[in-house]
């Protein structure tokens, strides 16, 4: 069973996003790092790029799938996580913690829709068929 | 051990050396390469012995069965192999003047008519190296057909879940977005959704007929009347053709162009990944596109057709004109079988495949479309086993290397979880088919008793399974030496 | 029935099983009106005695002359024990190994080809091969194309002094994406491309290709090109002939950044112009814009070192739409082939077999152009093959050479139209002094007349 921590909120693509002071982390939750299998490559976005909502902003590889990353709501870059650049791991191991992959700074009247972690452990399940 | 462990500095195999004296050169010394460049030194034999050996760590057909699916692993036949030798095919050069190479350009011509007619197209072009560059041609030529006449607005490719990934990174390459589209529950394009999703901006849709779910689409004249009304075109992915050669063809099917993997369909050999030949076959309209050099007949004598007879078409895909020795070989593939023999392939293909799914079936394995008649090919899902024995797909294949069957292709298509993809091909017999059911039902009671039989495997061949993680992560991809200079 | 194994009473026996009546009913999912095919223009099927005498047949009307045309293919010795190995079953009828445990004698050659052909071009790493030498030099372009990382078009630098079909091949591929190719002439006393030539056209280039040797035979001064080439920050792909390359100073002693070319001069025949393979080499950390397979060398679940696919995510099967190019099926067994070539003649046969070629051709330029009415076109240094100019219609000159079974070289009229009459000629060392005496006498002949 994976881990869907309450304290956090969720994309239906498998993001997770914590609200940090004035901003937020993003990363892959644990259902999504143990269905692609040990990473072993990222590529992470530009630091003061603009994102949309749903817009590709990174990628993970496994040694059997690449994933696309789509960021959860729109705003702009400030910190991109190095220590996984080198150690993609990171992600496997501590997907909600040391395995955080960006920091995002949303816009005024940036729209933030997420699912609660509920929702998520719901999406998780019917997918599972 | 790597052929450079076996290495001797100095050590030369002389009879292979010209023994000429070097006495002049032209070549200004600071063109001359400063570092020795990492090759092996080694005797003749000690070479012959390596590559012999390693060899021997390889399955092949010629030495296993291999079921792999949408792969098409018939027996490549040695007389071929033997007649694409004769000296006047291996020892000429592609750029030999027309007459002196009527002897290529006859058996070429004929299989370009050989091609038109089991897949019931209007002219072919046999230059695309492997099937991928034929799906490359195709697209090209829809994307210029559009072209040609004024139609700007169609960026679109439509591609089923189900496809083969060359088909959406092929259109990618000619620029097109990729939008796909579902299979439903029967394995067929969802028809409906299908409607939604065609306008002005389709381009074309690229399928496969059988399926890369291994089973016929009975709906594809409706697809094709959906797209054509819509303006777009129909590319078929030939991957499957050894399903339905000559007992259907694309062309009736309402297909406006085509291709075909000779390397699969017409058995040249595979080589351990190509060479391939990847013909390309249009409709009439398509027809002027084609990529360049063809054959055509003038009178008696043969003659390429270039830019300047071709002045629509996409242009060249390779230096000369394609995989000449592929394509010797699947025109003498046709000429041994014959019309009758060609269409025998289909009947027997698909016996093979449903026998197989028939003893399958009853020893409890889950078949992915139930309902369906299987086409060349069929997929079982393991994830009932996955379940309740905690064994996948993957563990399962590894096994049947132990028993000396190469496993069939796993986890493709990407839509049947825990899935094998089993293609026994029409030259297996029986035996092989009873043998390797009774090794899938042998190895599902291991699952039960000894599943660590199934999770460590394969147990006996010459390396247990690999770390592919660390082959990513500590990228190793060239022996290195200390390089010595000249 | 060829190659079918089955008894009538097999054929019961599953019909039976698959509760089928006939074989007909097996297709029964296919719509009645598609299941009428008329085969009747194909022939019917033939013993393979039969085959053997119309395939003798039609590969003597395929004749096989003395032949001196390089021109992008060439003919050079290859030692029996090469194709004898590269077509033992377990090389010829294995497939793609994406089941490495049963693969290790593919994946172990490639690993060793990947070793041999980066080395040759004086580069970190390679991939294990393209379909072609004009297909990899668009796969390069391609590939740098997305290494300039930019949203703008990028310039290409083209030079004319490349395969014309080369040139062709980039234009039918590259010009599938956004891209601006720019043809580069050439200096018409030299042969070479010139700075002066290429500078006024580098404003806003991204990417240069350099031939070596061009397709005139002629070596460019490839390391000043690349020197100035990365002053500018303009990418560097070589295209160049491997054989070459054991004598010739290599894209990465030029400081290229990429190295393509055509693999067939390294043990693989003439055959009419394929199957051969395109090779594609660059510096390690380009390695992952790099399309094609990687062979990769790992260790198993007891510690013993083995070889795998690796960066597999680049690739269609994983990658899809977002691959780096659409690539699956290579060009194995001719990979296979060319590694124990270059196993047998290593690092000194190789440099013998460039140096013989290039003193026959040195010879046979000398006495070429001492026949009436030739004369010698470009003043630069060549490897193996030279352009001469003749006093009459090239292709008659040619025809008239064959009939005397002699096949000349290449005319460059279709493809150079500003070099009236001229042709292109190789040498490899499979021509003795008496092959290049003949081909003098005859041409002495024909001209006189």
């Amino acid at each position: 069973m994976s881990q869907i921590p309450k304290t956090l909120r969720y994309s239906k693509t498998h993001e997770w996003v914590r609200k940090e002071d004035d901003h937020y982390t993003v990363g892959i939750t644990d259902h999504a790092q143990n269905m692609l299998g040990d990473l072993v490559y990222i590529e992470l976005p530009d630091i003061e790029s603009h994102l949309e909502s749903g817009q590709e902003c990174a990628v993970v590889e496994s040694v059997k799938a690449a994933a696309d990353i789509y960021c959860p709501l729109a705003g702009e870059v400030i910190e991109i996580n190095e220590a996984i650049i080198d150690n993609p791991q990171l992600i496997n191991e501590d997907p909600y913690g040391q395995g955080w992959l960006f920091r995002i700074k949303p816009f005024e009247n940036t729209n933030i829709e997420l699912l609660t972690a509920a929702q998520y452990t719901q999406q998780v399940a019917s997918e599972a068929h | 051990m790597l052929i450079f462990e076996h290495s001797k500095k100095n050590r030369v195999a002389k009879a292979q050396i010209p023994a000429t004296v070097i006495t002049k050169t032209n070549i200004p010394s600071n063109f001359l390469r400063k570092q020795k460049p990492l090759l092996p030194e080694v005797s003749e034999l000690e070479a012959v012995r390596h590559y012999t050996r390693l060899s021997q760590k390889n399955f092949s057909i010629d030495t296993h069965f291999y079921p792999l699916g949408s792969c098409t692993m018939k027996y490549n036949p040695r007389g071929i192999n033997r007649m694409s030798q004769f000296h006047g095919f291996l020892n000429h050069h592609p750029l030999s003047l027309d007459e002196n190479s009527q002897g290529f350009m006859i058996c070429a011509y004929e299989l370009q008519e050989i091609i038109k007619a089991v897949t019931g197209m209007h002219a072919v072009s046999l230059t695309p190296m492997a099937g991928a560059q034929g799906e490359l041609a195709g697209v090209a030529m829809i994307r210029a057909y559009h072209k040609s006449r004024g139609d700007h607005e169609r960026n679109e490719i439509l591609v089923p879940d189900a496809a083969h990934g060359t088909n959406p990174a092929s259109a990618v390459q000619c620029g097109f977005k990729v939008r796909e589209i579902p299979s439903n529950a029967e394995g067929n394009v969802d028809l409906e959704a299908l409607k939604k999703v065609v306008g002005p901006q389709t381009a074309g849709i690229m399928l496969t007929n059988p399926s890369t779910l291994g089973v016929f689409d009975r709906n594809i004249q409706a697809i094709a009347k959906t797209v054509h009304e819509a303006g777009g075109l129909l590319y078929y992915d030939g991957a499957n053709l050894n399903a339905i050669l000559g007992k259907a063809r694309p062309g009736d099917m309402g297909f406006d162009i085509i291709h075909l993997n000779l390397h699969k369909t017409f058995a040249t050999p595979h080589g351990g990944g190509g060479p391939g030949c990847g013909p390309v076959a249009a409709s009439a309209r398509l027809a002027p596109f084609l990529p360049i050099p063809m054959v055509t007949k003038v009178g008696d004598a043969y003659q390429w057709l270039t830019e300047k007879e071709c002045p629509q078409t996409i242009g060249r895909l390779s230096a000369f004109m394609g995989n000449a020795g592929i394509i010797l070989r699947a025109y003498m593939y046709a000429r041994l079988l014959g019309r009758e023999g060609l269409r025998r392939v289909a009947e027997y293909a698909t016996l093979n495949a449903n026998y197989l799914l028939a003893r399958l079936k009853a020893a409890g394995f889950t078949l992915a479309y139930p309902t369906r008649l299987a086409s060349h090919e069929f997929i079982i899902t393991l994830k009932p086993q996955a379940k309740t024995l905690n064994i996948t797909a993957l563990d399962v294949a590894k096994r049947l290397l132990d028993y000396g069957f190469h496993s069939p292709t796993m986890y493709f298509p990407l839509l049947v979880p825990e899935c094998l993809l089993i293609e026994p091909t029409e030259t297996e017999s029986k035996e092989t088919l009873d043998a390797f059911a009774d090794t899938l039902i042998k190895i599902l009671k291991e699952a039960e008793t000894q599943p660590e039989l199934l999770k460590n495997a394969p147990h006996t061949l010459p390396v247990r399974r690999l770390d592919e993680v660390k082959a990513v992560r500590e990228l190793d991809v060239v022996y290195q030496e200390p390089i010595e200079v000249y | 029935m060829p190659f079918i194994p089955h008894t009538e009473d097999d054929v019961k026996a599953m019909l039976a099983a698959s509760h089928a009546a006939t074989i007909e009913d097996l297709f029964a999912e296919i719509p009645k009106e598609l299941r009428e095919v008329d085969l009747s223009t194909i022939p019917s099927g033939i013993s393979e005695m039969e085959l053997s005498r119309l395939m003798h047949d039609r590969a003597k009307k395929n004749n096989s002359l003395s032949c001196f045309i390089g021109a992008g293919a060439y003919e050079h010795h290859i030692p029996g024990a090469v194709w004898d190995i590269a077509t033992r079953g377990e090389w010829m009828t294995a497939y793609t190994p994406y089941q490495p445990e049963a693969s290790q004698g593919s994946l172990q050659l490639m690993y060793e080809y990947q070793t041999m052909m980066a080395s040759l071009m004086g580069l970190e790493v390679s991939n294990a091969s393209l379909y072609d030498g004009a297909s990899a030099l668009a796969e390069a372009i391609l590939m740098a194309m997305r290494l300039c990382q930019t949203k703008n078009t990028l310039t290409i630098l083209l030079p004319q002094t490349i395969h014309p079909h080369y040139r062709a091949v980039v234009h039918a591929i590259v010009g599938q994406h956004d891209a601006n190719i720019i043809e580069i002439s050439y200096d018409k006393k030299t042969g070479r491309i010139t700075l002066q030539n290429l500078a006024p056209l580098a404003e806003n280039a991204s990417i240069l290709v350099i031939p070596q040797p061009n397709f005139f035979g002629i070596l460019e001064e490839a390391e000043e090109l690349t020197a100035w080439a990365k002053q500018k920050n303009i990418m560097v792909i070589g295209v160049v002939n491997p054989l070459a390359m054991a004598l010739l100073k290599p894209p990465g002693e030029w400081g290229a950044d990429i190295a393509c070319g055509e693999g067939q001069p390294l043990g693989i025949p003439l055959s009419c112009g394929g199957p051969y393979y395109g090779f594609l080499c660059c510096q390690e950390k380009y390695i992952r814009q790099m399309p094609g397979r990687i062979v990769g060398r790992t260790v198993d679940t007891q510690g013993k070192k083995g070889f795998v696919l690796t960066l597999q995510a680049r690739e269609q099967h994983i990658r899809r739409a977002k691959a780096t190019s659409n690539i699956c099926t290579n060009q194995g067994l001719m990979v296979t082939a060319s590694t124990i070539f270059m196993s047998i003649l290593g690092p000194q046969g190789l440099r013998k077999v460039a140096e013989t070629s290039h003193q026959g051709a040195l010879t046979l330029h000398q006495m070429l152009t001492q026949v009436p009415g030739v004369e010698s076109v470009f003043t630069a240094p060549f490897f193996h093959e030279f352009v001469i100019r003749l006093p009459q219609s090239a292709e008659s000159v040619l025809k008239k050479l064959a009939q005397k079974h002699i096949q000349g070289g290449f005319s460059l009229n279709s493809t150079y139209p500003e070099l009236r009459e001229c042709i292109s000629v190789c040498v490899t060392e499979t021509k003795t002094e008496q092959d290049m005496e003949m081909y003098v006498k005859d041409l002495r002949k024909i001209l006189s007349c």
